[in-house]
């Protein structure tokens, strides 16, 4: 019997105009937890939809216990013991938990179908027991967790009897303790035998529980190298082609008078009419970079389109300078000085069937500069945008021309930062900047935001990534359920920390 | 960015206005064949000679054919307009027809009654379009009611109300009792007529050739200079591409909405004291107990245009020619409706012009590599 439990050989794959998967190759052994490393775009789904039989490849083969196989679609993938946890959970909200895991493959009578549920049960249990894996079968997915939802998604696997499991991104969505949990439920799994395809980009998590790691970058095959012995600098290197620098290295502070400065907001949900933002209270002066961290969905995003018109609040106020801005339309606010990138660039971010160059004037068209009389002056349009895509290194297919959709996300991301910033205003609320990116833009992106602290800019910061909630900002705003559960300085805490306020165990006034 | 050299065909294939015209012309033809074989299914016999050829020809076959061809596209064109502009603005202003009818009682109502000059009158049709169309306008904006469904309401309301007041129980001053019509304005009101400017005269005498069709093409270009040029155009548009990103640029799309229907409504109205002042037919309100048809029409000539403005004139023009040309259909044979079986068909096809685009390009563009390869790649 072959060493290897899963081989993809000399996979190609491309679609029009890129080739996705560019003759590459990765073994997995029987038992181990291997892991796949590359930023974003670098080939790691497409390689992952291979050999979940999602996609076909061109050229190359699949072996399974040294023979080769053919995977047409995810029945075959499931028929030889492949399973996959994708990134966005594939379950039934108002489904059960084992009616989620049984679903497919029902157990039933012989005759007449009818559902053989008691063993199903039992067997969930069992194999619940057996892996530590903490579900109350019976609870709505609906209302569990996102760590109990994850481990759901695991159970549907293991009850397949799926031996090759492929976790997508798994940690994405988890608080720093479920992190913990996740891994050592990945650890357990591999002393039962199973073999892990860990998805990420998260070096800290390749370094805590990988064997080895299989690094793609521009869809080639960097190399595979054995974790315990190459540093977290080296795999960071292989995946970026260069060095990069994430920890930042910030110039001393000059704090400056209160920009931004929010009192007592409240914000009701229209639909069941509980508090979405409840009595939230803080400000924000030039100079500092102050981050709203917490895990999706405590209120965030509508303390934000609060903050920026999208949304009106029940009560409280908020202020712009000495401006008390509460009752003012989106534009207002925009002219009196609060730039906004937005949580959701597609959304809200630009008209992506607008070209770069009208994108780029998407708050600004209606100045003297740009039109007269109600009529837009193209070739001042046409000027400004050069000069913002020379200036913020704008890359894409057509320069000013080019429709926004057809621009990576990375350099979509761009073309708002570089509208938002050019606006000059004294206010920057940046909404999960980095969100999808890759790390060459995640760098970027964060040194502009260092910038616009330095250049006396007070700016918002909304992140769900830890790394960034802990190395950007100046302060933390920890929120949970729509209060403000914790202030805590970013020199003096930990990720620990950080996750017991997010998690809601712990609070301070 | 360094496109001067790069070919013919690697030109046309980047360029959205030829790849538009090219997809429109492939639903057309395809469409004609489709109708062909319709043609043959109801009479296989006479398919060609006595059915395709006459739609093709008629046409232009006398000056006469060419008038009303002229005559019927110049309210085709304005709601055709009314339709696209109301799609870039990302609505579905299936109201067309409704905001037509209103707009066909303001200018008769002014012709005959009030006894106003024509510009006049067609000023009241456009006032009363607008209206119409506006309403569903701030039912959308501020109740988030879609427009689809109170247009469609409005339609029917426009229609039973413009009805009962032109008959007025035989007693309306706008009814004529003799033609069981409303009024020629030919007999009564001929201030209100649209002037010919002696155009009649070019077209075998038809009097309902008038200026019409100019009035229809100058709103066709002010409509595209509206929306490509301004900045009113660049809100609209941004609020029809998406929605959330105009909120968010501070682009009240309440208010735009609201004006995008209005103006919609008001190319209708146009539209109907085009058609109705250039006397090309009175209104029955007995008998007229169906949305009248230009509102419709207006949603295929939009499509098949693309929604572009300077499009729909041409769009117009064919669907009124091949119209006319189902007209002159032997009844022996077939039926008129044939003509509007096959400019369904073509606007089937219109789906597909997303398919037919992408082939195109592909195609071009398949060429310029292989010629572009010599000099070196271009990418």
């Amino acid at each position: 019997m072959s060493d290897y439990i899963i081989e993809m050989l000399n996979i190609t794959k491309e679609f029009p105009g890129i080739i996705a998967n560019d003759n590459v190759t990765l073994q997995l052994r029987r038992g181990e937890i291997h892991a796949l490393l590359g930023e974003n775009g670098a080939g790691k789904s497409t390689l992952m939809s291979v050999l979940f039989g999602l996609y076909q490849a061109e050229k190359g083969e699949i072996r399974k216990n040294g023979e080769v196989v053919r995977i047409k679609d995810p029945n075959d993938a499931n028929a030889l013991g492949i399973g996959m946890v994708h990134q966005h959970f594939k379950l039934v909200e108002v489904f059960s938990v084992l009616d989620n895991i049984i679903l497919g493959v029902e157990p039933a009578t012989k005759h007449l179908g009818f559902l053989q549920k008691a063993e199903a049960r039992k067997k969930v249990l069992e194999l619940s027991e057996r892996y530590g894996l903490k579900v109350d079968p019976d609870a709505m997915v609906e209302d569990i967790t996102v760590g109990m939802q994850q481990r759901t998604e695991i159970l549907k696997m293991l009850y397949r009897d799926n031996e090759v499991l492929i976790f997508d991104e798994p940690t994405a969505v988890l608080t720093p303790q479920e992190i913990d949990e996740l891994m050592k439920i990945m650890k357990g799994l591999a002393a039962e035998g199973k073999s892990i395809l860990f998805i990420t980009h998260k070096l800290d998590e390749i370094k805590a529980v990988a064997d080895r790691c299989t690094v793609l970058r521009k869809g080639r095959c960097v190399g595979t190298v054995d974790v315990a012995t190459t540093s977290k600098e080296e795999m960071s290197e292989m995946m970026v082609g260069r060095k990069v620098q994430l920890v930042m290295d910030k110039a001393p502070q000059k704090l400056g008078e209160s920009i931004l400065s929010v009192q007592n907001l409240t914000v009701r949900s229209k639909r069941h009419g509980k508090p979405l933002v409840n009595n939230v209270s803080f400000n924000v002066r030039r100079g500092e970079i102050v981050c709203i961290a917490g895990i999706d969905g405590n209120g965030q995003s509508e303390l934000v389109y609060t903050l920026t018109g999208l949304m009106k609040a029940e009560s409280g106020k908020v202020y712009l300078g000495d401006r008390d801005i509460s009752h003012m339309s989106i534009r207002e606010r925009n002219l009196s000085g609060m730039s906004h990138i937005p949580e959701d660039r597609h959304k809200h971010g630009l008209v992506l069937d607008y070209s770069l160059e009208n994108n780029l004037v998407l708050k600004r068209y209606f100045d003297k500069q740009f039109s007269s009389r109600g009529f837009l002056k193209f070739n001042e349009i046409r000027t400004y945008a050069e000069k913002l895509i020379e200036q913020y290194d704008v890359r894409s297919g057509q320069g000013p021309v080019t429709v926004a959709r057809s621009m990576s996300g990375g350099n979509q991301q761009k073309a708002i930062i570089a509208r938002e910033i050019d606006l000059g205003n004294d206010l920057l609320i940046a909404v999960q900047p980095t969100r999808g990116l890759d790390v060459g833009a995640i760098e970027y992106i964060r040194k502009e935001l260092l910038r616009q602290r330095d250049s006396g800019k007070a700016v918002l910061l909304v992140s769900l990534e830890l790394d960034e909630v802990l190395e950007v900002p100046d302060r933390i705003l920890v929120m949970y359920e729509g209060e403000i559960v914790g202030e805590l300085d970013p020199r003096h805490t930990t990720a620990k920390e950080l996750g017991l306020y997010m998690a809601g165990a712990q609070r301070k006034g | 960015m360094d496109n001067k050299k790069t070919s013919l065909g690697g030109r046309l294939a980047s360029s959205e206005a030829f790849l538009s015209v090219a997809a429109s012309l492939i639903c057309i033809v395809i469409g004609l064949l489709l109708g062909v074989i319709v043609l043959a299914i109801i009479n296989a016999e006479h398919a060609i000679g006595d059915g395709l050829l006459v739609i093709l020809q008629s046409g232009i076959k006398s000056p006469r054919n060419m008038g009303t061809v002229l005559a019927n596209a110049a309210p085709l064109i304005m709601t055709g307009l009314s339709v696209g502009f109301a799609f870039k603005t990302g609505l579905f202003n299936i109201g067309a027809a409704g905001q037509y009818t209103l707009g066909a009682f303001g200018a008769l109502y002014c012709a005959i009654v009030l006894q106003l000059p024509w510009y006049l009158c067609l000023l009241a049709a456009m006032v009363l379009g607008a209206i119409w169309g506006a309403i569903p306008g701030f039912f959308k904006a501020y109740m988030n009611i879609n427009e689809v469904i109170t247009s469609i309401m409005f339609n029917w309301i426009g229609l039973y109300m413009v009805n009962d007041i032109m008959y007025g129980k035989g007693q309306s001053p706008m009814y004529d009792l003799a033609t069981t019509k409303t009024y020629s304005l030919r007999k009564v009101a001929q201030d209100a007529m649209i002037p010919s400017c002696g155009m009649s005269d070019h077209f075998g005498k038809l009097q309902s050739v008038t200026i019409a069709i100019f009035i229809a093409i100058l709103f066709a270009v002010i409509v595209y200079v509206v929306l490509n040029k301004t900045t009113f155009g660049y809100e609209l548009k941004a609020c029809g591409f998406n929605k959330n990103a105009a909120q968010y640029a501070g682009i009240n799309d309440k208010r735009n909405i609201i004006l995008s229907m209005t103006i919609a409504g008001a190319l209708a109205g146009v539209g109907a004291g085009l058609y109705y002042l250039s006397t090309v037919a009175e209104w029955n309100p007995q008998v007229s107990t169906a949305l009248p048809a230009i509102g419709f029409n207006g949603i295929s000539a939009a499509l098949l245009a693309c929604s572009n403005p300077i499009g729909t004139i041409f769009s117009s023009l064919f669907i009124s020619y091949i119209t006319v040309g189902g007209t002159k259909l032997s009844t022996q044979y077939y039926t008129k409706e044939i003509a509007d079986v096959i400019t369904a068909l073509i606007i089937y096809l219109c789906a597909f012009s997303m398919l037919f685009r992408s082939k195109i390009r592909a195609l071009l563009a398949g060429k310029t590599r292989r010629t572009g390869l010599g000099k070196g790649g271009n990418d």
